[in-house]
């Protein structure tokens, strides 16, 4: 105390060093991860849901391909194909849009939800640091959502195609030209690739840019991260009657895809393109998308630092 | 080793200062409580001290700079909010797993032993959990850490007696020893004053008064006068004085209790009582100027 410290016995222990224990970081990390999967139970809910739905809509739509087919005609493969192909697409992009939003919804709250209810003085009572625990919930959106997007995705694309293959035969149509052109290796190849490429890395600087905001916003994150964007572009087009602003962020959600899969305008996964990822990797696009997120989630571990309970 | 050392300690928020000029030494081994009435600056100095907050002067916990190094000092430091901070989601089993993977000086089996004690079920989210189980569940994982330091902020809060008392006995009996130290910001002062071996008092971002309970006990004596020994009572230059039913209450620092014995009535003021005379005081001095 300040006037009384001589009144104060030095305890005993007082020599004693500090043992030098430690968690390894991977270890450390991990358990930041499974955190917040315990946290936000949508980020594996929601894609296994919407990959049952996709599941149950495809195994539907296979009753009535045997007779799609053959009215497509017996000789035009290409039709067949696309007939055959179409649930597949659209089982992968339902469960990829569901990913989707739960990745964005929980970028805004990761950062924002701790604060909000006063747990980050909990967090930050324990030895981990606020780089770990912003990569941790930035790995999430980045990393673990494709990741789970693909394995949902596959389990649910396999079955259709053994359900496919089964109704085909079952129904007398002889699609084997068709198959021939059809690979499910290629195309799990494709989704992995487009996941990562484009879901994880493309669209890593709007996630991130959502991480900061949760991370600075003390009210209406979700008005801080969508109204400060939109009014630039409007500022763009009244002061300038341009909207490069406006386009360059449409690009960076949806023009990606060209580069990704080099199918512009749709995530389909037609597995008779393939995938140049020397164009995507050389993307200068890419580069300075993934320079933002870095920023931004310097910023964010900077915000995390600094600022309490909202 | 000093387990705390502040020199100039001080914060500002926009145009309010709530922390001054604060020197502060606290050595390993004690039991120190921070008192002060609202908005005294208890909650800002713990926050600095945890590394939440930053500050201005120098202050080293454990020898680390907590706002820098606050990730390696949260290994020998413990830190309890106050009982709402425990994420509403969370599950007791949870909570286990999640220390045991991220605190290298956690022990589960010690966790597991305090809350077999309680009837807190594994499975149990904390939403799910009274107020006082919460706060139960938050000192089991916080007991069960080999820290060198526990800081406590307001932690018995809106629990009821019986809660804070096994609050209190339980930090007492199963983690205190001397190679520890807690330091406790509470208004509940006589609850605590037992276990307490130090008590500081602050007021509008200053320490007031640090002392030891050993010396509080031989310092301080309050004194009810006998009217006719008033003048001579008030001789002995009494630290403060106040009127009871009509009669004078002197408050003396470090006066001969056999010399006051002559003059009425003497008895040692607990610590809240102390706390009532020395900040209230201050307090009501304030508002006279003022005024």
């Amino acid at each position: 105390m300040n006037s009384a410290s001589n009144v104060m016995n030095q305890s005993p222990a007082a020599a004693e060093v500090m043992g030098a224990a430690t968690v390894p970081w991977g270890r450390q990390m991990y358990w930041c991860v499974r955190r917040e999967l315990w946290e936000s139970r949508s980020i594996y809910i929601a894609p296994l849901a919407a990959g049952a739905l996709a599941l149950i809509a495809c195994l539907i739509s296979v009753a009535r391909l045997p007779e799609r087919v053959r009215a497509a005609g017996a000789l035009d493969y290409a039709q067949q194909l696309e007939i055959v192909e179409k649930p597949f697409d659209m089982a992968g992009l339902l469960i990829m849009g569901a990913t989707f939003l739960v990745a964005l919804f929980y970028s805004l709250d990761a950062l924002y939800g701790e604060r909000r209810d006063r747990s980050i003085l909990f967090w930050k009572s324990l030895p981990v640091s606020d780089t770990t625990a912003v990569l941790a919930k930035a790995s999430i959106p980045m990393l673990v959502l494709p990741l789970l997007t693909f394995a949902v995705s596959m389990f649910v694309q396999t079955i259709v195609l053994a359900a496919t293959r089964a109704a085909l035969s079952g129904g007398g149509v002889d699609a084997q030209a068709a198959w021939g052109h059809f690979s499910l290796w290629h195309a799990s190849w494709m989704l992995l690739y487009h996941l990562i490429a484009l879901h994880g890395l493309g669209y890593s600087p709007f996630y991130a840019w959502l991480l900061l905001v949760g991370a600075w916003a003390r009210r209406l994150p979700v008005l801080w991260a969508t109204l400060p964007p939109i009014a630039v572009a409007v500022f763009e087009k009244v002061a300038f009657n341009t909207s490069y602003f406006g386009e360059f962020l449409m690009g960076q959600l949806g023009g990606q895809t060209h580069h990704a899969t080099r199918v512009a305008g749709s995530m389909s996964m037609d597995s008779l393109s393939s995938p140049p990822p020397g164009e995507f990797l050389t993307n200068p696009g890419l580069w300075l998308g993934l320079l933002v997120t870095a920023a931004f989630l310097a910023l964010a571990i900077r915000l995390r630092h600094e600022r309490g309970p909202v | 080793m000093t387990c705390i050392e502040a020199r100039g300690l001080g914060k500002s928020f926009r145009s309010t200062v709530a922390l001054s000029g604060v020197n502060l030494d606290v050595p390993e081994g004690r039991i120190v409580g921070l008192i002060g009435p609202n908005g005294a600056g208890k909650t800002t100095a713990l926050n600095a001290i945890a590394g939440l907050i930053s500050y201005e002067g120098r202050l080293r916990v454990l020898g680390r700079d907590p706002w820098r190094e606050r990730d390696e000092l949260m290994k020998d430091v413990c830190f309890i909010a106050d009982v709402a901070v425990l994420p509403r989601w969370l599950q007791v089993s949870e909570a286990l797993d999640y220390m045991e993977g991220v605190h290298p000086r956690f022990s589960r089996a010690k966790a597991e032993r305090f809350l077999a004690k309680t009837t807190i079920a594994r499975e149990r989210r904390v939403k799910q959990l009274s107020k006082g189980m919460v706060a139960q569940l938050h000192l089991a994982l916080v007991m069960a850490i080999d820290a060198r330091l526990l800081v406590l902020d307001e932690p018995t809060l809106g629990l009821d007696i019986l809660f804070r008392k096994q609050f209190y006995d339980a930090l007492l009996t199963d983690y205190f020893d001397r190679s520890r130290t807690i330091l406790v910001a509470t208004h509940q002062v006589a609850e605590i004053q037992n276990v307490l071996t130090d008590v500081l008092f602050l007021d509008r971002g200053q320490i007031v008064f640090a002392c030891s309970m050993d010396d509080v006990e031989s310092r301080f004596a309050e004194l009810t006068v006998n009217p006719e020994k008033a003048a001579a009572a008030k001789a002995l230059k009494p630290r403060h004085e106040r009127q009871v039913l009509g009669r004078s209450v002197l408050l003396f620092d470090g006066a001969d209790r056999q010399e006051l014995g002559a003059l009425g009535e003497v008895r040692t003021p607990s610590v809240e009582e102390l706390f009532v005379w020395l900040v209230g005081t201050r307090a009501g001095q304030a508002q006279g100027v003022a005024a």
